[in-house]
């Protein structure tokens, strides 16, 4: 079984966010940086399925090379190997984030059985690549997956919609995308990062695109914080603290 | 929350653990009507405070953050915050293990107890999940422990609040901080505006931003220290509380492990230093987790896991075991590695607390505070003082060179003469090419490059074999050379030039210039015109506040000489004590003014031989000045002496010093005039004279009684201090200062050791001696006295023992060696007469 997870390097954002002058990034010189969650449930996926059928978990990213240290931090989990295609830190496309992680993948020597994404990106969430990808490689896809299976070369797959759960099995070579709920996942160890920084990373370098979508501007949603209310002090504030415990049906 | 007031005698900006401890300690000493204000939530408003690790290991080499941190720990024991769980530094190396017994030694020299050596199978029995093969043992200070800041610092607001003296606001960002005609007046929030007659920044790493909105300076940076929680540990399953393992230390690679809950906590000092600027920290509102707590940069940390693994592989090494939180916390350092406290030089009424860690947050919130109400600490706060900053010290490349150096020193082997390497040549003396030329060794004081001694003296170590005192032990061969006691031989036989140039110099001039200088000086300074005095500076509870030299140049002028290192804060002190009507004006010199020494007994034909003006003892006094020329150089020549021999000091404007040292250095060819390092001026002439130094002998915890520097006669004119040292005069001093000489230096092993100060003086059955204050007896200074053939110790000794002969032992790196008072008092071991100075 060799899988491929493939991830994003993406700010961690806490807090308010701030813009760059231009509006047209998040300001980051305040933040430190990580993989989207989705993209930690796809990697203890990953590890998961190579512990218990064997094989390999390579990891694929595109990004600046600054994004190794996401990659490490993966390998420091249990991942094989990774490939980083490094860019000049723009921002690219999912036109051509998809076509660049194609390429990546057709120069493999490894024919991966599961590519897995994250069911989106923390910051763009443009649900774009992982439908590309399939797409390119004539692969079938199931998203949103938030339970997995693999048994006799197909994965059993189940997706949360609104009024139920809807059940898939598609053969493999496939791909899904998967989102929180999927797995617990793991942090890693300290032997686990020492034997993550003995694991190769191959840098590739990307090869320049003429974007087809511009990027014009950001612009902050309206913050929804309206404070905190106290409901009162000591004893006082039982009465009050009911009224709102049975509001949100926590009884 | 009620309304911000509009005015308050104090504002106290900050409300971490130092601006908490302040608001206590101000209401506990009486103030009222104080303010504080923090920009981020309470009871954690985001600073360095809140993401502390929080342990305390109570020795350290210097005397006053020992005193501090005891103090602290005092406090914390007080409020029931403070938790012993002991701890051990481990050493990998033996250099490690030298430097352990060097700790222990300070620790006995500052007070503190119960520590010792352990064998690594010691150390694993009381830190069972330590790899004891990999260490040579530990020092167990059993009084280590842990403390909870956050809640330390919420009691003291609280207190202070409860007593209605103080009122604290959350959520309050300092725009401005106000200053009319050199004073603050107040502080401009988000929230109104709040007229005060003191204003206290106690910020950690944003003082420098808050500090330039009144124009002054807080010089420190905020830089990374990382850590790595990892949990929850097998081990640690059955542990109660948050504590109740040691804490350990592993110095070798400036790291340490504490247990936390069922985590164990992993802290490095050891990664590349990572600096910011304060415009770098994120709002509470833009941060990921709390402004302070950057995003943990693992490429920084890989090794760290290397060597924690090695240590405690039973637990790091366990994969079962993962990070739970990891941090690149912010700290503040400063290019110096003390802390900045004290009244700001640019800007009365605005005070500075900062770059305090929480070993030190309540006992340096007390100690300033007594400064701020009281006029002085009880704990001499002069490393601290933020008035000891040159202007070059203030510029962000020196912050940012010398904490980049000294980072990875936090947990170092830093030996007592160590020099920086970053941000040198800052300031050059006119004979910078000259003394480079003779092959000087330069050291840094208050940037200035001096030379220590000079390679081209080195033929005269032949010349006078043994009588240098060589040194074979690598620790105090270390920034030492034996050409430094050769050089004060030859001074004593012929005679020595010394570059003097980093002195620090400030003129006193107006009607009320004498006022000013009387109020400052023990000593009399209502002399005749081209008098020089050597004075003690007191402060109110009559400790010493300095020691210099003041010419009284003309009836309304008076030039202060004073040592570079302390030359700000003495020039702070005077301008202090200027008068308001501007009757008296104070104006810095020290740039513009270099200062030649010629001293040994040809002195005085080296000079005579390039000046007409009289040189003769008769006409050219001791503790005497006048404007002469040489060679056509004019000069202001002073006949003192701080080697213990006939010569003089010669001030020249910067310009002309070059003129200066070829006339001399050419007549002194044929005197045997050589050059001669500060080695020999700063510390074996002026040991051999008994010469106290402000710092290691003159502090604020001792008085000019036991100091042995009473005059005869009381000065009439009022002084600061006059008061307390009066009392001190009638009293019968607890200790005296006295010159010890070590009788044998032989170590165990058979090689000869030479002590370099801050040891420990104990009893012949090894004691240490407490005097009936509480004071350690401990070696203030130690080094050769090359004319005497001895390695002379000073201490202050209780006085009952304090009697010429008596023995006692030092202890030096673990070893002990016996050593007598030489001399009790100021009389000299060398020339107790004088007969060289007044040659």
């Amino acid at each position: 079984m060799d899988v491929l997870v493939c991830l994003k390097r993406v700010p961690l954002a806490g807090g308010t966010l701030i813009l760059t002058p231009d509006s047209r990034d998040i300001e980051t010189k305040h933040l430190g940086f990580g993989i989207s969650p989705h993209e930690e449930n796809a990697v203890e996926a990953g590890v998961q399925l190579v512990e218990q059928m064997g094989g390999t978990l390579t990891l694929l990213t595109l990004g600046p090379s600054d994004a190794e240290e996401q990659l490490r931090s993966q390998l420091a989990i249990g991942a094989t190997r990774a490939v980083l295609i490094e860019t000049d830190g723009q921002e690219w496309d999912p036109q051509g984030t998809a076509a660049a992680l194609v390429d990546a993948i057709n120069a493999e020597e490894t024919k991966f059985d599961l590519i897995i994404f994250g069911a989106e990106s923390a910051d763009s969430a443009g649900y774009q690549i992982h439908i590309r990808v399939a797409h390119a490689l004539n692969r079938p896809i199931v998203t949103n997956v938030k339970s997995m299976k693999i048994e006799n070369s197909i994965v059993n797959c189940e997706r949360v919609v609104a009024n139920g759960r809807e059940h898939y099995e598609a053969p493999l070579p496939a791909i899904i995308t998967v989102r929180d709920g999927l797995n617990i996942p793991r942090y890693p160890s300290v032997p686990g990062r020492m034997q993550a920084r003995k694991k190769t990373v191959d840098m590739k370098k990307a090869e320049p695109r003429v974007p087809k979508l511009e990027k014009v501007t950001l612009a902050l949603a309206p913050s929804k914080d309206k404070g905190a209310e106290i409901l009162g002090k000591g004893a006082d504030a039982v009465p009050a603290l009911v009224e709102v415990l049975k509001q949100i049906g926590a009884f | 929350m009620s309304k911000l007031p509009a005015t308050a005698k104090c504002v106290v900006i900050g409300a971490g653990i130092v601006g908490n401890g302040m608001v206590y300690h101000l209401a506990k000493l009486g103030w009222k009507d104080i303010v504080q204000i923090d920009k981020g939530p309470l009871p954690n408003p985001g600073g360095s405070t809140g993401h502390a690790s929080n342990f305390i290991f109570p020795v350290d080499h210097s005397k006053e953050m020992t005193a501090i941190t005891a103090e602290s720990m005092r406090q914390y024991k007080e409020w029931g915050t403070f938790t012993e769980t002991g701890g051990i530094e481990v050493a990998r190396t033996p250099e490690r293990m030298q430097e352990l017994a060097r700790r222990i030694t300070s620790a006995k020299s500052w007070g503190i107890e119960g520590g010792r050596i352990l064998t690594p199978a010691e150390v694993k029995e009381l830190v069972p999940y330590i790899d004891e093969t990999i260490i040579l043992g530990g020092y167990y200070q059993p009084t280590v422990g842990v403390v909870d800041s956050l809640r330390t610092g919420t009691l003291m607001r609280e207190h202070a609040a409860a007593s209605g003296a103080a009122q604290s606001f959350a959520n309050i960002e300092v725009l401005d901080i106000t200053v009319e005609n050199g004073r603050v007046t107040g502080v401009v929030t988000d929230q109104g505006t709040i007229a005060a007659d003191y204003v206290v920044i106690a910020t950690g790493c944003w003082s420098p931003k808050l500090a330039a909105m009144a124009g002054a300076y807080i010089p420190l940076t905020p830089a990374v220290h990382q850590m790595k929680d990892i949990g929850p540990v097998p081990f640690f399953k059955d542990t109660k509380g948050d504590i109740e393992w040691p804490i350990v230390r592993d110095m070798d690679v400036f790291m340490y492990e504490r247990q936390h809950g069922t985590g164990l906590e992993i802290g490095s000092y050891a990664h590349r230093p990572i600096l910011y600027t304060p415009d770098d920290i994120p709002s509470n509102a833009t941060a990921a987790l709390s402004p302070t707590e950057f995003a943990f940069t693992q490429a920084d940390f890989d090794i760290q896991d290397e060597h924690a693994y090695e240590l405690m592989p039973s637990i790091v090494g366990d994969e079962s075991v993962r990070e739970k939180y990891a941090c690149n916390g912010i700290l503040s350092y400063t290019p110096d590695g003390m802390p900045i406290l004290g009244e700001t030089p640019e800007v009365k009424g605005l005070w500075s607390v900062a770059a305090v860690w929480i070993k030190e947050g309540p006992g340096t919130s007390k100690s300033v505070a007594e400064w701020m109400v009281l006029g002085d600490s009880e704990i001499d706060l002069h490393a601290s003082n933020i008035a000891r900053f040159h202007e070059h010290h203030k510029e962000e490349k020196h912050i940012k060179s010398r904490v980049a150096e000294s980072f990875n020193k936090t947990y170092g082997i830093v030996h007592p003469l160590e020099q920086y390497e970053s941000n040198r040549k800052v300031r050059l003396s006119p004979y910078y090419e000259r003394e480079a030329a003779l092959g000087a060794v330069f050291y840094e004081t208050a940037g200035w490059e001096r030379p220590f001694w000079y390679e081209s003296n080195k033929d005269l170590v032949a010349k006078f074999g043994d009588k240098v005192m060589p040194r074979t032990a690598e620790w105090e061969s270390r920034w030492w050379s034996p050409i430094i006691n050769a050089e004060h031989l030859q001074m004593r036989e012929t005679a020595g030039i010394v570059d003097l140039t980093a002195f620090a110099y400030f003129d006193i001039t107006g009607p009320s210039a004498l006022a000013v200088v009387q109020k400052a000086a023990l000593r009399q300074m209502d002399v005749a015109i081209g008098r020089v005095v050597y004075t003690p500076v007191l402060g109110p509870n009559g400790g010493f506040k300095s020691d210099l030299t003041i010419m009284r140049l003309d009836t309304d002028h008076f030039r202060v000489v004073t040592g570079g290192a302390h030359g700000m804060a003495d020039k702070k002190w005077f301008a202090d004590l200027l008068p308001a009507d501007g009757s008296a004006k104070i104006k810095d010199i020290t740039s513009d003014y270099t200062t030649l020494g010629v001293w040994g007994p040809n002195a005085r034909a080296i000079v005579q031989a390039v000046t007409s003006e009289d040189m003769s003892h008769e006409s050219f006094k001791f503790s005497t000045c006048r404007e002469m020329d040489i060679n056509g150089v004019k000069v202001l020549a002073s006949r003192i002496s701080y080697v213990g021999d006939l010569g003089w000091e010669f001030y020249v404007p910067m310009a002309d010093g070059p003129a200066l040292w070829d006339a001399l250095w050419e007549a002194g060819k044929s005197h045997g005039l050589i050059a001669v390092g500060i080695g020999v001026y700063g510390t074996t002439g002026r040991l051999e004279k008994c010469y106290r130094a402000y710092g290691p002998e003159l502090e604020t915890e001792y008085t000019v009684v036991e100091a042995g520097m009473q005059s005869p006669k009381l000065k009439e004119a009022d002084f600061i201090g006059k008061e307390a040292h009066v009392k001190h005069r009638a009293e019968k001093p607890v200790a005296m200062l006295c010159t010890l000489y070590v009788d044998n230096h032989t170590s165990s092993t058979g090689e000869k050791r030479y002590m370099m100060g801050n040891e420990p003086v104990l009893t012949l059955d090894k004691q240490p001696i407490t005097d009936a204050h509480g004071r350690r007896s401990y070696v203030t200074s130690a080094g050769s006295a090359p004319s005497l053939g001895k390695h002379i110790l000073m201490s202050y000794l209780p006085t009952e023992l304090a009697v010429a002969g008596n023995k006692f032992i030092v202890e030096y790196l673990g070893e002990h060696y016996p050593c007598s008072i030489a001399e009790v008092g100021p009389t000299s071991v060398f020339d107790p007469s004088n007969e060289r100075i007044l040659a």
